[in-house]
């Protein structure tokens, strides 16, 4: 008997009881499809806190007024007046190679009103480099420019969730809104950048911060200066770049006195790296159960097929096929069931994540590692536990498989 | 010619620490061509003597000769071509692959024997046209009655031409007019040149064979010759 006979009958056997093979083909679906897209959602989750630490700005580095010690009692955040205007015009002109963008900003909430409507938000002082270092993109208009800083102007850029709450919509550029009673004309809008509640970057209003400063909160200290690092390479350097000149500044001799304090977004990376060490044993345990689950589903429907059919074997024997003739047809049909089985599981699980992916808004990852993994383990299983009882089957006299009730 | 030749054979089953003695020691022969039936009570052990004489389970002691060969001295895989090329069984329960037509099921020992495909559809056809269901080719086994489901055995025992036809019983599951018909296929049968061995404890199936082989406990309690043929 030639392979391709013993192929022809594989799938004539599997072709005639459909629930049978529709049965144990599903349990192989079902097995793969979940281990791939327990996996790739596991991964998505991974990508989604990275992207988010990510987003924060690239290579940021912040200098927030305040003693660094921990020690001692220290103020709240943004309670202490230590840096000035002219802090950030002074690492400006040094031009350090190290650092790209120098972004000082005021930072302090109050009432804005713009007819009847008024509204509570977040008042950013900023300057031109702030869209830089921060990310930030206009929808409309433009952001504050060099002159608006140097005139004091009193011009203001919104953000989305402002326009809404102000104007209900549509585009307010050149009209007029009152931050603390005092009048200022909109000459842009800003992207939406999404996050809700405290993080909402999107309810905000920027102006200049030197009418920040002088005209809205009679202030002549900053609430921090934003660094953009030159490349990734290069924070530690600006970090000690900027952090040296400010101590020169403020006259402090003693690096652990300084009256400021700075951390970059690798610090922050560096945080999160062990929540995402977590989440990589999260998942590594995810996979192991849903193999594990998947693997037993497999062995089961497959050991019950083969040893629902052990009369036909006996059968099959007794009409003159050799053991191994019979075991070949068992092994082909399970391969069959497996590969078929396993690529509508791959489909099924990457479909399964797409979905689940754009329900809870997660970034949508293929884990090529899950798919051979998951069809590596679960095909083994399968292939094994179709083989196996058909070659102890076929290890009976055809009389006693015959009789095998 | 003896064409089947078993003597002192013996067949011990162990079932954990009970030992049961189906078979205490057997000898007879047929000769090539012979009607046989071997008749006996049930647990006479008359089915253990036909399993092993299609080849289909192991001897405890004693010796088989088939066609010359001693079959206690065979592998596995030879065992199966013997089962294939010299042996048509016909099964009490009919033992047709399910949801499968009959022309498949007739064709499947060909399978084993490595024919290739339009030929063995071609056999197969002319076997169930000369058992009589050449309108029912492509009618799957739960489609066809008892009697249908026996003949098409028969034209599967039949599909390698074999020497020998073993028949356990074959009219035991079957209506005493389909029971008729099956002997007669089996007399004609008989009358081609083939040998047949026919198991059986009803004393009116017995009689179409020409001699009849008597099994008690085990043992040859007698042999009778029929007249009726």
């Amino acid at each position: 008997m030639d392979f391709f006979e013993l192929l022809q009958s594989s799938f004539e056997a599997l072709t005639l009881n459909k629930v049978r093979t529709a049965l144990a083909g599903l349990g192989i679906v079902i097995g793969i499809g979940a281990v791939i897209a327990l996996v790739s959602l596991g991964q998505a989750t991974q990508q989604s806190v990275q992207n988010s630490i990510q987003g924060l700005g690239a290579n940021l580095l912040t200098i927030s007024p305040g003693s660094q010690r921990t020690g001692a009692v220290q103020g709240g955040f943004g309670s202490s007046q230590t840096l000035t205007l002219e802090d950030a015009t002074a690492i400006t002109n040094a031009n350090f190679t190290s650092i790209s963008k120098v972004s000082p900003e005021v930072s302090r909430r109050g009432q804005v009103t713009a007819g009847r409507n008024n509204t509570n938000t977040s008042i950013i002082g900023a300057t031109a480099n702030y869209p830089v270092v921060h990310s930030v993109t206009m929808s409309s208009g433009t952001f504050i420019t060099d002159q608006d800083v140097q005139g004091t102007r009193n011009v203001a850029v919104i953000g989305p969730t402002v326009v809404t709450d102000l104007f209900g919509g549509g585009d307010p550029t050149g009209q007029t809104i009152r931050i603390n009673k005092i009048p200022f004309t909109i000459i842009g809008i800003t992207i939406s950048k999404g996050g809700t509640g405290f993080a909402n970057q999107d309810d905000i209003v920027f102006v200049p911060i030197t009418t920040a400063q002088k005209t809205v909160f009679g202030i002549d200290y900053v609430s921090s200066i934003a660094l953009s690092a030159a490349s990734a390479n290069s924070i530690t350097q600006a970090e000690n770049d900027a952090g040296y000149l400010l101590l020169q500044r403020h006259k402090i001799s003693d690096p652990t006195q300084a009256d400021f304090s700075m951390f970059s977004q690798s610090d922050i990376l560096s945080a999160a790296s062990s929540v995402t060490g977590t989440f990589t044993a999260l998942l590594a345990g995810i996979a192991a159960i849903s193999l594990l689950v998947g693997g037993i589903g497999i062995m089961n429907i497959m050991l019950v097929t083969v040893i629902e059919r052990t009369r036909e074997i006996g059968l099959r024997k007794a009409l003159g096929a050799k053991d191994n003739t019979v075991v070949a047809q068992f092994l082909i049909e399970s391969i069959i069931l497996t590969i078929g089985g396993g690529l509508t599981g791959m489909v099924l699980g990457i479909a399964l994540s797409y979905v689940i992916s754009i329900f809870i808004s997660l970034p949508f990852t293929i884990s090529i590692f899950a798919i051979f993994l998951a069809i590596g383990v679960s095909g083994g299983i399968g292939i094994l536990f179709g083989w196996y009882p058909a070659k102890k089957a076929a290890d009976l006299s055809p009389i006693e498989a015959l009789r095998y009730e | 010619m003896d064409q089947i030749s078993i003597s002192h054979v013996r067949k011990i089953y162990y079932t954990g620490d009970v030992e049961t003695v189906a078979l205490d020691d057997i000898s007879f022969s047929i000769k090539k061509g012979e009607f046989v039936a071997i008749v006996g009570p049930s647990g006479s052990g008359k089915s253990t003597l036909m399993h092993v004489l299609g080849a289909l389970d192991t001897l405890t002691s004693g010796t088989y000769i088939l066609d010359g060969q001693d079959v206690s001295k065979l592998s596995k895989d030879q065992l199966a071509e013997i089962r294939n090329k010299k042996i048509g069984f016909v099964f009490q329960a009919f033992n047709l692959l399910p949801r499968t037509t009959a022309v498949k099921n007739v064709a499947l020992p060909m399978v084993y024997a490595g024919i290739p495909k339009d030929e063995r559809i071609k056999k197969a056809e002319e076997l169930l046209k000369e058992v009589g269901l050449g309108d029912r080719m492509d009618h799957t086994s739960n489609q066809l009655s008892g009697g249908q489901m026996q003949r098409v055995a028969i034209a599967r025992a039949l599909s390698m031409n074999p020497a020998i036809i073993l028949a356990d019983e074959p009219t035991g599951n079957i209506s005493t007019v389909q029971a008729e018909e099956v002997m007669k296929i089996f007399q004609s049968l008989q009358k081609q040149g083939h040998t047949i061995v026919i198991i059986t404890h009803e004393p009116s199936i017995a009689a179409f064979a020409q001699r009849t082989i008597h099994i008690k406990d085990g043992k040859i309690e007698k042999e009778t010759k029929n007249g009726k043929v």
